[in-house]
């Protein structure tokens, strides 16, 4: 459906997307994942005409974005970060006005605009001048305008910033339905939202692409890693002894914790739960006492900061990189 | 085209902007038909000439807001993501914000009509009356294509309706301005000079691109000494010429000596090509930039 290659885009000095290239297959929800100025909003405002790349291919449906942008629009529906709402329009006189912007022939004008405001919920609103709505409802209004003209692709940079945690859940799920029958590319740099409502992770870091793929694969692909945190009474030197020659175990590394006790990290290839067994007899063979026994396994988060951190970058970022990024409540397992 | 076309017009007319354009222009004339008209003279091509400094308000009013606004609440990215070339887009917008400059002079066409009716004035011409209507309207196309250039270039509306106010009033006082340029050739070179300098500074503002800037400076300083150097003969009084070309309010001074001035009506048609062409210029580099 979308096909990016090499996609490249500077401001002056500044790289904000550095050779990034992803697919974006037909039928699924997709979500372009990264920290506050990986470029995701860059790569959106490429995706959809808004911005000129500096180097590389986008092309959608077939039609090169930058060389025929008319065909290549008429697939896609954007919600920027921030609705482009006209505030002194009422919100039917927005859709409508959308809608024949893009074409929509008069014929259908009715259905599609109706269909719009039910799917995203703002017929009841529809007589309503958007600037007295709520943030939640501009938010579904630009949604709308996006469903306008029946696009096969859906692109919503942040859909779901600043809304109250109510609005939040529902906007994902109106996400997760429009993903049945439209392929839906979302941005956000809130893991658990990903991972609730996406088939499909893209993750950018600092421009680039750092890894693709459903939010199980990225699991599994760090899921060989299982980290293994103990607490034991012993010398270091016996619990390496003890531990090291254990099938599977990579790395034992040791710390001295509070009241004498050997805080002890195990790095593991196998992640069975014959694993902690191995674990926990190779301990009890050598009669060292085992006071606390934590498997930790990658989650998403996990896979993300490892990749974040995999790939360092000298270069400092503009001022939005400086900002950090919010934890979701993504789990630990 | 012509939902672009609507919602600008829609919202010129939701606002107060061209309420206010359009309040200005009526209560004008009817101030200058009543002194001059009703008062006995039947020339009304004077009354619009009387009238050209109005545009230096109203163009300003009814253009800032056209590119600026939708810049400022961030509307400008649905105009890009739509399926429509940016020379549509700002077709469907200039033709909107001339139907609003037209609605009051559209008014001011009875006026002539209705003079000869009251007869109070003799009668007036109506084939002069009507001539400088077309050349008055003509004038508020170019010029409401140059607000429009100057309302894509900035962030506000505010600053848009600044910028064009003072570029319209520097381009209203054209001449008389030149007239202070003494006709020697080295004052001419001089103003040359002044002209390439705020030009640099102006783009270096704009593009916030210091080297550019002063490399094309440099450039120009340097092109122009290069020509008084070989063609010292040609720069007396040349500053004032070019300026001349500039001026475009004087471009309807004939139309008030009841002449149809059709080179005057083509100047202000390629006025208003080029600025919408730069325009559409404008809105496509902003891809590049923003």
């Amino acid at each position: 459906m979308i096909e990016v290659s090499h996609l490249t885009k500077r401001y002056g000095d500044r790289t904000a997307v550095e050779d990034l290239t992803f697919t974006v297959e037909k039928g699924f929800v997709y979500g372009f994942l990264g920290p506050n100025g990986a470029g995701k909003t860059t790569t959106m405002n490429i995706l959809t005409g808004c911005l000129a790349a500096t180097e590389g291919q986008v092309t959608i449906g077939g039609y090169d974005i930058f060389d025929q942008p008319i065909q290549a629009k008429r697939l896609v529906g954007y919600l920027p970060e921030q609705p482009p709402v006209y505030m002194g329009m009422t919100v039917e006189e927005y859709l409508s006005f959308v809608a024949r912007a893009k074409g929509v022939p008069l014929r259908e004008l009715e259905g599609q605009l109706a269909e719009a405001q039910r799917v995203t919920g703002v017929a009841d609103v529809a007589g309503r001048l958007i600037r007295n709505l709520s943030k939640g409802y501009r938010q579904r209004v630009g949604i709308a305008q996006a469903l306008l003209g029946q696009p096969q692709v859906i692109i919503l940079d942040e859909p779901t910033v600043g809304l109250d945690p109510l609005q939040i859940v529902e906007i994902r799920q109106l996400i997760r339905r429009l993903g049945r029958e439209r392929t839906v590319i979302l941005s956000s740099h809130i893991l658990s939202e990903v991972q609730t409502v996406c088939d499909r992770v893209i993750m950018v870091h600092r421009g680039r692409l750092v890894a693709q793929g459903t939010p199980g694969d990225l699991e599994r692909q760090f899921a060989g890693k299982v980290t293994y945190r103990l607490s034991v009474k012993a010398a270091p030197g016996e619990v390496h002894q003890a531990l090291e020659p254990v099938d599977g175990v990579t790395a034992v590394t040791t710390a001295p914790g509070a009241d004498g006790r050997l805080e002890v990290e195990v790095s593991a290839s196998d992640k069975g739960p014959a694993m902690d067994e191995r674990i926990s007899f190779a301990l009890s063979d050598m009669r060292i006492p085992v006071l606390r026994l934590e498997r930790e396994q990658a989650s998403l988060e996990d896979v993300f900061l490892a990749l974040a951190q995999e790939k360092p970058d000298p270069e400092k970022g503009g001022p939005k990189a400086r900002r950090g990024w919010r934890m979701g409540r993504g789990g630990r397992a | 085209m012509s939902a672009i076309y609507e919602r600008e017009l829609d919202s010129q007319l939701n606002g107060l902007t061209g309420y206010v354009y359009g309040a200005l222009m009526l209560l004008f004339a009817g101030i200058y038909v009543m002194v001059s008209n009703l008062a006995g003279s039947p020339d009304f091509t004077n009354v619009l000439y009387s009238m050209t400094f109005l545009y230096l308000i109203g163009i300003p009013l009814l253009t800032m807001r056209s590119v600026a606004e939708e810049r400022h609440q961030k509307t400008d990215q649905l105009l890009y993501s739509l399926p429509l070339s940016m020379t549509k887009i700002v077709l469907g917008k200039y033709l909107a914000l001339v139907t609003v400059m037209v609605m009051p002079i559209a008014v001011m066409a009875l006026y002539p009509l209705v003079l000869n009716a009251l007869a109070t004035a003799g009668s007036v011409s109506l084939k002069s009356a009507y001539g400088a209507l077309t050349g008055y309207i003509f004038l508020g196309m170019a010029l409401t294509a140059v607000g429009l250039y100057i309302s894509s270039l900035m962030d506000s509306p505010a600053l848009a309706a600044g910028a064009c106010f003072i570029v319209l009033l520097l381009a209203y006082f054209l001449t008389p301005l030149s007239e202070y340029i003494p006709s020697s050739g080295l004052a001419s070179l001089a103003a040359f000079a002044l002209a390439a300098a705020v030009f640099a500074l102006i783009l270096w503002r704009a593009t916030g691109n210091r080297a550019v800037a002063l490399g094309l400076w440099l450039a120009l300083e340097g092109a122009l000494g290069i020509c008084y150097a070989l063609w010292p003969g040609q720069f007396p009084g040349l500053f004032a010429e070019i300026a001349g070309w500039l001026a475009i309010f004087d471009r309807f001074d004939n139309f008030a000596y009841d002449i149809f001035d059709v080179r005057a009506l083509v100047y202000f048609a390629s006025v208003t090509a080029v600025f919408l062409f730069l325009t559409v210029q404008a809105m496509e580099r902003r891809r590049w930039a923003a």
